[in-house]
This record gives structure tokens, C-alpha cells and sequence, in this order.
């Protein structure tokens, strides 16, 4: 049960996963502190996403456990999901609905009261620079439009932790940098602790306090970005860090699926 | 713009039990009936078929007189197998939404909610009904202008809606299931073909179960169809029988339902795995 704030809202313990004989996550220890941003680095194949989705309820763990805002993930996962909020990789916001219609859904899904519900949802409008659009069918949206409105959508019920999922995959430079400036003020607002994964390096500079290389289902760094930076060399950069400790490219490597998976995000971006 | 602070506990209190799980439940079915509000269309190519049904087989069958029918016109007694057929076509391809939102990350994002599994089940089934009952009045007024005789009664209605609505829970949940077992469009599509037809034919919608070979009519009657179109068929036409009675047609078909609820809420998480 909840014991209160605690220094780290997430407590990864010995979280293993399997697939047959393939180890995809590696019995991970790790802790993410509170109110800060958590990156997830390494290679397609890495086993980023296979811990992302354990974490979010969404995959079955098959040994070890995680402690969410003081839940025990395999013990209490309907728990755990009222304290967190999911932006996947995939441009997940309903194309057949209106931005208003997704953030209604949610927000019944998460069963808010009417009277907070307007309020809640009018505001995330407005300050994801929707209220505009909020009547016009998602699918008419542009790419950081959706990414701003997908995030919006995963705020709605004020999570502790907001997992992402490469959160500015596909996106032009300047719609990029408009949904980190949403991301760095909605930590500002609510003390959101934030997990993301990514690939891009500039994003991992840019908004992580803590920089996690994994690499074969286990950490092969932790630390912040620019001690991690001062460990590979003078003037290193995080990509150089990157290669470091996977002693891979970012381009190589991943499998056939993960590359369909985001050319197809890439291409819905537009 | 900065936003207006607010308490950050989402304990909110309930006006009655169950009302989140109701409200979480409807929530599933208004997004997708607010995308049949956005896009209608799928409604109209679902009428094709019923009257191709009724205006061709069952105008040529009508003129056999080979089937019993016990009493009542061949095209009266297939018009209440035709409506089951069409709740159930429409019901049984249901599943693919589910792959096809899986792929896009929608299902994802409902399974990290904390809605119930079974409120993500229920919530698709009755979206299905609401589908179901627009063919429900399509084919009414196709059977009006056939001259069908129809019972025009409240109870009657009100219990032909009951059974539609059953019908369609119970073929989308069933293709529900279906989906998260086979995980992928290409193969849905061929199941769901595979399994159709069978279904149609191993039920008493176009010809009734004394006309059956023993082995088929022992098949119908575990078939949940066979129960729906009994219903229908008392309900809907003046003068018809029923074969299983009431009770039992309703009966049989609320436990099919509730298994498949039972199993679907199991298999729904792992369309994501």
C-alpha cells in the first residue's frame, strides 16, 4: 500500500522478461527519483520497450517486480495504473474522433466527475495550443499537433509517472522542440517523474536529468548526461556515449519489425 | 498559460456503486458510436445483404412450398433468420477494430487506464448492439414493404430488440475473442470467413431443424443462433412457432454471453503481448 512521498517513485527490482530463451530484459535493478527525467537509451533490440511495457501493465513480468508511486507492480497493477500516464511510440490518439472526443474518453475512462472533467479537459486544450482544433477529426491534425494532444491525454488524471515511448519520433525540428517545451512545463506544474525512451540524443541532452544506456536487456550506464559524457572522453557527445557503451551505431541493429513500426509512425506524422 | 492548481489525489467519490464501472463501460461504447456518427457509412453497405436475402431467395423460395414452415409463409419464417443473419455478419468481423487499433496504439492506452478489463469487453459489446438495432429497423421496414406479417406489438418489440441486442453482444464478443487469439488482420479475415457461413448454415435461420440430418441439428442447437432466431421468429412474425420456447431462447443465449464475457476479459490483455 502507499507509504507516503518516497525519494524514488519508481523502484525497478530484478525485473526480468523472457521470450522462450531470448532474456529481453536482464533481472534490472534501477531507481528513478522523483520530479525528474528518466532517459532510456540503446539500440533497437535493447530491450527499451519490452521494459516500458512491463512498467505500464501492459506486458506480464516473468520474475522480479517494480515498485510504481509506492505499488507493487505485479501485485497491485490496477494500482499502479491510476498513477500513471502511457505516451506510446505510435501516434496512438484516435484518428476518427476530435481532439475533444479523445480527451472525453479518457478522461471517463479514468472516471472523472463531469465538472472536473470540462474543466480538466478545456484547460489541457489551451495549453497544448488545441482549444482551436479541439472540434476537428484528429486525422486532419499534423504530427506534433497529435503528439501535443496525445500527452495532453496522458496528464489528464495528473499521473506520478508519465512513460514514453520516443516521444518526438518523426517530428520536424521546430514541432519538436514545441512539445519539449510542453514537457518541461508540465514537469514544472505537476512534479511529473518522466521515463522516456529515444534514440534522439539532442532530446536526451535536452531534457533528461538521468541518461540509462541499456544494451542487451541490461543497464550498461547510468548517470547524469554530462557525467556519463566526462566518462568517455573530453568533448565527448551523448551519441559518442551511446556507441560507447553499446559498441553499436544507432542505425544499426533492431529488428525488421521495429523499423516498419517506425517508418509507419514516421509516415502518419507526415 | 499557467494552469489553475488543483488537488492532485483523483480519489473521486462514487454517487452509487458501480456507477465508475458504468461510466468506464459506456465510455468504450461512445467513442466508438461517435465514430459511426463521424462516418455512417458502414451502416448503409450492411443493408446489401438482407435484401438480396429477402428480394431474391426468399421471393424463389416462396414458391416451393417444400419447407415446412408450420403454418406461416417461407418468407415470413426466413425473415427473422435473415435479421439474425445480419446482426450476426455484422457482429462477427467486429474483432478486427481491436487488431487494427492494437496496431495504431488505442488499445494500449485503454489497457493503462484503470478501467476493468470486462468494462473494455462490455463497453465493445454494446457499441455492437447499437449497430445491430439500426439493421434491426432497416430490415422492419424491408419486411413491411414485402408484406410480412409482422407483430406490431410493444412487448413483442421491446423483446425482439432484447434478442437483437443479445445476438450482436454475443457474435462480437465472440469475434473479440477471435481477434486476440490470432492477432493479426490477414488471419482474422480468413477465420472470419471460415466461420460465417457455418454458423448460418448450422442454424435454423433459412430452414427449420426437423428439415435438419440428426448430426446438424444436434450441432444447431449449440449454436447460440439457432436460440436468437427461435426468439425472433416468435416474436417478430403473426402465427409462427417456437421451438425451444422462450424462456429457454433467452436463457441460452444470456449464458453464451456471460462465458464469452468471461473469456474475452481473460484474452484481452494479451492482444498487446
Amino acid at each position: 500500500m502507499e507509504t507516503g512521498p518516497e525519494p524514488n517513485v519508481i523502484e525497478v527490482l530484478s525485473l526480468t522478461r523472457r521470450y522462450g530463451s531470448l532474456v529481453a530484459v536482464d533481472h534490472l535493478t534501477f531507481s528513478v527519483a522523483s520530479g525528474g527525467t528518466f532517459g532510456l537509451l540503446g539500440p533497437n533490440g535493447a530491450g527499451k520497450s519490452t521494459l516500458i511495457k512491463m512498467l505500464t501493465t501492459l506486458l506480464p513480468v516473468t520474475e522480479g517486480t517494480a515498485k510504481i508511486a509506492g505499488f507493487d507492480l505485479v501485485k497491485h497493477p490496477e494500482l499502479v495504473r491510476t498513477k500513471i500516464g502511457y505516451v506510446s511510440q505510435m501516434l496512438s490518439a484516435d484518428g476518427d474522433l476530435t481532439g475533444y472526443e479523445n480527451l472525453l474518453i479518457s478522461a471517463k475512462l479514468y472516471g472523472m466527475p463531469r465538472a472536473e472533467r470540462s474543466r480538466r479537459i478545456a484547460q489541457a486544450l489551451e495549453f497544448m495550443d488545441l482549444a482551436h482544433v479541439g472540434g476537428k477529426l484528429v486525422r486532419q491534425y499534423s504530427g506534433g499537433m497529435i503528439r501535443r494532444l496525445e500527452i495532453a491525454q496522458s496528464m489528464l488524471h495528473r499521473p506520478s509517472v508519465l512513460f514514453m515511448d520516443e516521444p518526438s519520433v518523426g517530428l520536424d525540428p521546430s514541432a519538436k522542440r514545441s512539445v519539449w517545451e510542453r514537457i518541461r512545463e508540465l514537469r514544472r506544474e505537476f512534479g511529473t517523474t518522466i521515463l522516456m525512451t529515444t534514440h534522439d540524443m539532442e532530446e536526451a541532452d535536452q531534457l533528461c536529468d538521468t541518461v540509462a544506456v541499456m544494451h542487451r536487456g541490461v543497464l550498461a550506464a547510468m548517470d547524469t548526461p554530462a557525467a556519463l559524457k566526462v566518462q568517455v572522453g573530453a568533448e565527448a557527445s551523448l551519441d559518442d556515449v551511446f556507441i560507447h557503451f553499446t559498441g553499436a551505431t544507432i542505425s544499426e541493429g533492431g529488428e525488421l519489425r521495429d523499423a516498419a513500426r517506425t517508418r509507419i509512425t514516421s509516415q502518419r506524422v507526415g | 498559460m499557467p494552469l489553475a492548481h488543483e488537488s492532485h489525489h483523483n480519489e473521486w467519490v462514487e454517487p452509487f456503486p458501480g456507477a465508475n464501472y458504468l461510466r468506464q463501460t459506456l465510455a468504450v461504447a461512445e467513442a466508438d458510436i461517435r465514430k459511426l456518427i463521424h462516418d455512417p457509412i458502414e451502416l448503409f453497405t450492411r443493408m446489401v445483404q438482407p435484401v438480396l436475402w429477402l428480394l431474391i431467395f426468399g421471393q424463389v423460395f416462396n414458391r416451393t412450398r417444400a419447407i415446412p414452415t408450420g403454418g406461416i409463409s417461407y418468407l415470413d419464417f426466413m425473415a427473422p433468420g435473415i435479421l439474425a443473419q445480419s446482426v450476426l455478419f455484422g457482429a462477427i468481423f467486429y474483432g478486427i477494430s481491436l487488431i487494427w487499433e492494437r496496431d495504431l496504439g488505442i488499445v494500449q492506452k485503454f489497457l493503462v487506464s484503470p478501467a476493468p478489463r470486462s468494462t473494455l469487453v462490455l463497453g465493445r459489446a454494446i457499441s455492437s448492439t447499437v449497430r445491430s438495432l439500426c439493421q434491426m429497423v432497416f430490415v422492419y421496414l424491408l419486411s413491411y414493404l414485402l408484406h410480412i406479417q409482422l407483430r406490431i406489438e410493444i412487448l413483442a418489440l421491446v423483446g425482439v430488440v432484447l434478442a437483437v441486442m443479445l445476438g450482436s453482444a454475443i457474435f462480437s464478443t465472440f469475434s473479440l475473442i477471435v481477434a486476440c487469439l490470432v492477432k493479426s488482420r490477414e488471419r482474422f479475415m480468413g477465420i472470419g470467413q471460415v466461420l460465417t457461413m457455418p454458423l448460418f448454415f448450422a442454424s435454423n435461420a433459412i430452414y427449420p431443424l426437423t428439415l435438419m440430418p440428426s448430426w446438424l441439428r444436434v450441432v444447431s442447437k449449440a449454436n447460440p443462433l439457432s436460440y436468437q432466431v427461435d426468439a425472433l421468429r416468435t416474436l417478430m412474425i403473426v402465427g409462427s412457432s417456437t421451438s425451444f420456447g422462450l424462456g429457454k431462447d433467452f436463457l441460452m443465449q444470456f449464458i453464451a454471453f456471460a462465458v464469452l464475457v468471461a473469456v474475452a476479459t481473460k484474452l484481452y490483455p494479451t492482444i498487446v503481448t
